[in-house]
């Protein structure tokens, strides 16, 4: 990474006039334990340096030593807001090694669980980029709404925050008895509320101020730098896992991809907020079609995938999450690699900041919506 | 026994004087030293609680504008709350950072607190005993002493040796010079009617005139009004204490009663800010018919009344603080003083100047033919009915003539309308590819 040149002599800091601010890893507004290191000219960022690692627990050499369907926990600890989307890129990449055939039911309740969970975790980052630029009341509202998916999750995973969703081959048990019902009634209820928060947000006249011109970055730069998911969307690149190699049951599903056209602050905000409305049209599409039978693919007594080198990715709420699994035919993968979201989405937050204030920066990490548990692994 | 019991109840006033009187004080000691001491008391306490309340209050209204209950554990509904916060941070580690700047990271709190106390002394909270003390230039001692307290925040900032609290201090010195500018000038419109810079004089004169110079001055109020909620640095504003950028800005190092010291001061200045706007321009404890009781003969009820009168339209203004705070999202550094300077010393330069028109037309027009707009000079500006309703006209198209020349002067820069300047998002539906295949043993993908 790149190296921020700190001035360390009394003289040097004296003479400049530049200042070396630290931010984190104890921060407010860092979305976890990330340190950035600013060097400002007033409140000018001429540059900056991420340090990273702070929250690292080995996730992928843990798994090394773990056999397949053990390692599926794990998973749901690397984006702990998108706990169920993790899960699902584990899972999938190991049925598609096995080439188990998981039953179609299975297929509908990932894909209306995963965009439950892509909801909850648009609202959460809509919560803490909403608090980063002042706006408090959008914090517990949003919250409020994250509130009926947890439950839906609690009752469904017995878990709200880290839900070990899946097993390999399909789910551990069927839908609770009131899942339909459930399900419907959030469907139904989001549109208005979701509306209610953006009256708060989207023409205010200081939200645009703050986010309007801020952060942008070129759909050039986006690809260049391996953007994904809503920032590289925002920047008006049609890249979506869902459509390009559709996975679960979204070859099914009819919805749009929002895409921005200034690539900046505002316009990922934007792209966001129609993600959520297009998840609940695939909700709505997939609760309508949800077949009967059974939910999970039979499965031979010992996990054993074929030897060789597998990559499977799915659209997470931050991005691609992949999941690259070099098999030596054992019952523990011989290596496995995450391709974490946010860890290259933040690379391009030294371009994005140069030249703003300390204030934008603490936006544009808000606009990254990264997660220091998937960064760090 | 009876009769002076009922005396107390009545004029606890007079009672308390006849009795310093009886003890053997002099009438002079009694008006001049004993009575001032109890007032300031009085003051200083119920302001003390006012601030500790306004802290509850703030929390409450949070919660019910953000769906939860607030404080509800100490006390019914919580209402201990402030005083268990209040224990608990005295009881707190007095904690000064190693290489603080001793003595004035000591300081700076109280500079603060007692900046923003000071001037309630002039606060006119009622009319006859409700006041301390009737400066005749009590609205200049305002804005002066209320400035000290960009000072305490200053050097809080530079003495805690963090360079957040670095941060912090120097945009709050830049914001609060700012805004000190156009919050005195927003407040020579309102003084060209009241003719007086002693706050009580003011209040007289909306009483004499038996309007609120809000109608008058609209343009005026709201130039305040945002200017005392900037320099006051509460949100939307708050950028000296933004907490998601500057951790906590100045107090970043401050904790336990030092700490809060700096939170009654901010809490104090808002209850200033207040106090000047219900003065100047909701007619400060003048309210209809309310000087009945004065005529009836209850004088001490009317001050009382006078009194509660005030401290409501207070809590109007304060509500629209927490209103504020709760809804909106924080300026940035530098649009915070775009606004300052390119909005609100313009608008407040304009609105003298018109105010100035509509003063010069009004008096004009007096004489004119039949019409007759001034009813008397002697105390304030004194309008007819008539010369009333011109003026309210006259203080609308001054709202509209502002607004105008604003977005004349700003319509080309940046911020000023950013929605039209941009494309909106569009929804594309992608052609479904192929679906995801499970090995790509030729291609192995690079490492990231």
């Amino acid at each position: 990474m790149h190296q921020v040149e700190i001035a360390t002599t009394k003289e040097t800091l004296l003479d400049s006039p530049e200042m070396v601010l630290n931010m984190g890893p104890q921060h407010p507004s860092t979305h976890g334990v990330l340190r950035v290191i600013l060097r400002l000219d007033g409140e000018t960022v001429i540059d900056l340096d991420c340090d990273i690692g702070y929250l690292h627990r080995g996730m992928e050499k843990i798994a090394e030593n773990r056999q397949y369907p053990m390692i599926a926990p794990y998973w749901d600890r690397l984006d702990y807001i998108a706990a169920v989307s993790n899960g699902l890129v584990w899972v999938e990449t190991v049925e598609q090694v096995m080439g188990l055939d998981v039953p179609p039911r299975a297929h509908y309740l990932r894909t209306i669980l995963t965009e439950l969970n892509r909801i909850a975790s648009h609202l959460l980052w809509l919560a803490t980029h909403a608090l980063d630029i002042g706006a408090v009341t959008v914090l517990l509202w949003a919250l409020r709404e994250r509130e009926e998916i947890l439950k839906i999750f609690e009752r469904q995973f017995g878990a709200r925050l880290t839900c070990h969703a899946w097993r390999i081959g399909g789910l551990p048990n069927d839908a609770y008895d009131d899942f339909e019902a459930d399900v419907r009634r959030f469907v139904s209820n989001f549109p208005r509320r979701l509306d209610e928060y953006e009256t708060v947000l989207s023409e205010n006249r200081i939200w645009l101020s703050r986010t309007v011109g801020i952060g942008v970055i070129s759909a050039q730069d986006a690809i260049a730098i391996g953007l994904s998911g809503p920032a590289l969307r925002g920047s008006g690149v049609a890249w979506d896992v869902r459509k390009a190699r559709p996975y679960a049951a979204y070859a099914d599903m009819d919805f749009d991809v929002p895409l921005g056209e200034n690539g900046d602050t505002f316009d990922r905000y934007l792209v966001r907020l129609e993600e959520m409305r297009q998840s609940r049209r695939i909700i709505q599409q997939a609760v309508d079609k949800l077949p009967e039978g059974p939910v999970s693919a039979k499965l031979p007594k010992v996990i054993k995938p074929p030897a060789g080198d597998y990559y499977h990715s799915i659209e997470g709420p931050k991005g691609e999450i992949g999941c690259y699994l070099v098999s030596d035919g054992s019952a523990h993968p011989y290596r496995v690699r995450v391709r974490p979201p946010s860890l290259i989405n933040l690379q391009a937050l030294r371009q994005m900041c140069i030249g703003h204030l300390v204030a934008d920066v603490v936006a544009i990490i808000g606009t990254l919506d990264i997660v220091l548990g998937e960064i760090d692994r | 026994m009876s009769i002076s019991f009922f005396s107390l109840l009545l004029s606890p006033v007079n009672f308390i004087g006849d009795l310093l009187l009886k003890l053997g004080l002099s009438h002079d000691a009694v008006n001049s030293v004993v009575w001032p001491l109890i007032q300031i008391s009085i003051v200083v306490l119920v302001v003390t609680l006012w601030v500790a309340y306004a802290t509850y209050l703030e929390r409450k209204i949070s919660a019910f504008m953000q769906a939860r209950l607030g404080p509800m554990r100490v006390g019914p509904w919580g209402l201990l709350q402030p005083i268990a916060d209040g224990l608990k941070l005295l009881t707190k580690e007095d904690f000064i950072p190693e290489d603080a700047d001793r003595w004035i990271f000591f300081f700076a709190p109280y500079i603060a607190v007692v900046a923003a106390f000071i001037v309630f002394s002039v606060v006119p909270f009622g009319p006859d005993w409700a006041v301390i003390t009737d400066v005749n230039i009590g609205l200049l001692f305002v804005i002066a002493v209320s400035s000290v307290g960009v000072l305490a925040l200053i050097l809080a900032g530079w003495s805690s040796n963090s360079k957040y609290a670095l941060l912090g201090g120097l945009r709050s010195s830049a914001q609060m010079v700012s805004y000190e500018v156009s919050m005195g000038l927003a407040l020579i419109g309102g003084l060209m009617f009241a003719r007086t810079l002693s706050l009580s004089g003011i209040v007289a004169a909306q009483a004499s005139d038996a309007v609120w110079y809000l109608v008058y001055q609209p343009a005026g109020f709201l130039i305040f009004l945002i200017s005392g909620i900037a320099e006051n640095n509460r949100a939307p504003f708050d950028l000296p204490e933004a907490e998601s950028e500057l951790v906590a800005g100045f107090h970043t190092e401050y904790s336990g009663f030092r700490w809060s010291l700096f939170f009654m001061a901010e809490y104090a200045a808002m209850v200033v800010v207040s106090a000047v706007a219900t003065t100047l321009y909701l007619g400060g404890w003048y309210f209809p018919f309310v000087h009945k009781l004065e005529t009836g003969g209850f004088h001490n009820l009317y001050v009382l009344v006078s009194a509660l009168i005030f401290v409501t339209k207070m809590a109007v203004i304060l509500y629209l603080y927490f209103w504020l705070r709760w809804t909106l999202p924080r300026f940035r550094y530098d649009q915070l003083m775009d606004i300052g300077w390119k909005w609100l010393i313009p608008a407040a330069l304009i609105n003298i100047v018109f105010t100035g028109f509509s003063v010069f037309v009004v008096q004009a027009l007096d004489g004119w033919g039949s019409l007759r707009t001034i009813e008397s000079m002697s105390q304030g500006l004194n309008l007819t009915a008539t010369g009333k309703l011109i003026m309210i006209g006259l203080g609308i198209i001054g709202l509209f003539i502002t607004g105008g020349f604003l977005s004349l002067v700003n319509g080309r820069s940046r911020d000023f309308n950013l929605k039209s300047q941009r494309r909106n998002i569009r929804l594309v539906n992608l052609p479904s590819g192929t679906p995801a295949v499970a090995s790509t043993k030729e291609t192995a993908p690079t490492e990231a």
